[in-house]
């Protein structure tokens, strides 16, 4: 992945204060080294306990889980640097996707035209997350809750509305269909075993998103505002757009998201996605970031949905009940909390 | 020649609290002025003008003879007035360097491709801090683990290295202890020797006296009084900032329960 490969460059530069225990300060100021610890351990474990889990099928199928939620878990993860959340992510989903689907079988728009549209919608509405809470000055987990609600309302409602029922379907037939599902919803082989498309989507929206992070003006600003807004203002950095354009990326990636979903199904429901915007704000939690902003990392986010991914195909190969993923969850969940805060103590602690 | 920075009967008010009210005082290059008083006394209220964070309401504020009025701290940044506040100088989790370049950061490449060049940005971040005789051992350190007096010497660092003609620093002694307020001012005093003009905003006479070259004395939002160094000594700066005949008169009066 693209973390940053400092050894090379700071070894140019010997100081004979700098003793060996440099290596592994660095290694612990990497807020993604617990997730990979954990996918390490999780991977091990079902690997070992289960027979399907490392067949190319088995591979396939929790990658694809991972995929969708890893999308959204990097784009909320940089949300969670810049020091807001969004509530409205996961509902998200479901309005992109209803939006696209409604314009393309109820008006007969071209399928790429309806993307089009669902991607100005949501634009449109994470730009207004991000202003209303900037402008009023909120907690942005009030106002998008607001959204959220909002927008779990007008899913079913228009829904309703349009169709008589609460689900779109028939995108099959809708006219630029089998082009845009080319792009977002078709497979590709590899070792004889079909992938969906949306691994490497995962896979480029996260290289995208850690090289803006850590290579970038705009990701150094992202951490700025998340660690101190009236420190960046006061030395410069345009806060309201940095903390904007991230709630528009949110949305953007839950577009992304909605886009595969339609596609790939060909309906929705339009009670989709309720829920899932705690699984996002977990998996980014897992890779290392900070409820209060200013720290994390978007290779971690991703490998806190892989986590998720693995654990919940996992218990299925292992036949247990499914009910068991809710509790691996919370345990988890604890578990990476606890391990960020000493590690982050640690990181602070550290005067080298 | 003008000075750097001039203040010429500012006046703010905040509602219809007035919270500063005819206020002059001038910043030349190489020179330290001090702006004291106790809390409440409106220091913070200048410095907000004299950064761009508030607008003044009346009276002039002319950098380098012309009047001008900021409608952001940005804007004073490019006037070269930069600032650097007790409490809020830096992102604590944030590395040495990228604290040091934040808001005017190195890039190499162009247009999407433009990304930061973090190899300039250690290097010159090490050079500029060891050029003020700061020595740190790296540059990639999270700044919250510096203690409070280094924080305010990368800040100070930081503006310097980016040509700032003003440097306002608002209490960067408050929260410090003896020595480490003692290696803060050093590095006011060599700010100043660069050619730098300083505001120097304190409570503290005694950190005030070594380096200041004037002292403009606040008292609820008003000028108690502008004096050169030759004009006072520490005792009578220390007496006016105390309360001065106030005090003496409480003094009196304490006395007088005695007996």
């Amino acid at each position: 992945m693209t973390s940053r490969s400092d050894t090379p460059e700071l070894s140019a530069l010997p100081d004979d204060r700098v003793g060996s225990a440099r290596l592994l300060d660095r290694l612990v100021l990497r807020p993604e080294i617990g997730a990979l610890l954990g996918a390490v351990l999780v991977f091990a474990f079902f690997s070992v306990a289960t027979e399907r889990f490392l067949s190319t099928g088995g591979v396939a199928t929790w990658l694809d889980d991972a995929s969708t939620l890893g999308i959204m878990a990097v784009a909320v993860a940089l949300l969670m640097i810049g020091g807001e959340f969004d509530l409205s992510a996961g509902v998200m989903t479901a309005s992109t996707a209803l939006v696209t689907a409604i314009l393309a079988t109820r008006l007969g728009w071209n399928v790429w035209l309806a993307l089009l549209a669902s991607l100005a919608f949501a634009l449109a509405v994470g730009a207004l997350n991000g202003w209303l809470v900037l402008r009023t000055g909120l907690p942005s987990f009030i106002v998008t809750l607001g959204t959220f609600l909002a927008l779990q309302g007008l899913n079913l409602g228009v829904t309703r509305l349009v169709t008589g029922s609460v689900q779109v379907s028939g995108m099959r037939s809708a006219d630029g269909y089998s082009s845009a599902g080319y792009l977002f919803a078709s497979t590709f082989t590899l070792g004889g075993t079909a992938f969906y498309v949306s691994i490497l989507w995962w896979v480029l929206v996260t290289v995208v998103a850690a090289t803006v992070l850590l290579r970038t003006r705009f990701g150094n600003w992202i951490f700025a505002v998340g660690g101190s807004p009236l420190s960046s203002r006061a030395v410069g950095v345009p806060v309201l757009r940095t903390k904007v354009l991230l709630f528009m990326t949110t949305a953007g990636a839950a577009w992304l998201v909605g886009s595969i979903n339609i596609l790939r199904f060909t309906s929705v429901q339009a009670n989709q996605g309720i829920g899932l915007e705690f699984q996002y704000i977990i998996a980014a939690v897992i890779g290392g970031c900070l409820l209060t902003g200013g720290f994390g990392s978007a290779v971690g986010a991703a490998i806190g949905a892989l986590i998720f991914g693995m654990a919940r195909q996992g218990i299925v190969y292992a036949n247990w009940n499914s009910d068991w993923f809710q509790l691996f969850l919370g345990v988890m969940l604890l578990a990476a909390v606890l391990v960020n805060n000493a590690l982050r103590r640690r990181a602070e602690r550290v005067r080298r | 020649m003008s000075p750097l920075l001039e203040a010429r009967g500012i006046g703010k008010t905040y509602g219809s609290v007035i919270a500063l009210r005819d206020v002059s005082t001038v910043v030349n290059a190489g020179e330290v002025t001090c702006v004291l008083g106790d809390n409440g006394a409106g220091k913070s209220t200048l410095i907000k003008v004299l950064a761009g964070v508030h607008r003044h309401d009346s009276g002039e504020l002319l950098v380098g003879g012309s009047a001008v009025t900021f409608s952001s701290p940005r804007e004073a940044l490019d006037q070269g007035i930069a600032t650097v506040y007790q409490d809020l100088a830096v992102v604590p989790l944030m590395s040495v360097w990228r604290n040091f370049f934040l808001g005017s950061e190195p890039t190499v490449g162009f247009g999407p491709f433009r990304f930061l060049d973090r190899k300039q940005g250690r290097r010159v971040t090490r050079t500029a801090l060891a050029d003020m005789g700061i020595d740190l051992r790296d540059v990639e350190q999270p700044v919250g683990t510096l203690s409070g007096g280094e924080r305010q010497c990368v800040a100070i660092a930081r503006a310097v290295h980016f040509g700032a003609k003003v440097l306002i620093l608002d209490e960067p002694t408050a929260a410090l202890g003896v020595k480490q307020a003692g290696v803060v001012l050093k590095y006011v005093a060599q700010a100043r020797d660069r050619g730098l003009g300083v505001v120097l905003i304190t409570h503290n006479p005694h950190h005030a006296y070594p380096v200041g070259d004037r002292f403009l004395l606040l008292k609820r939002g008003r000028a108690l009084g502008t004096y050169e160094k030759s004009q006072i000594s520490l005792e009578e700066l220390t007496r006016q900032m105390a309360g001065g005949a106030e005090l003496e008169a409480l003094a009196h009066e304490l006395r007088g329960a005695d007996e």
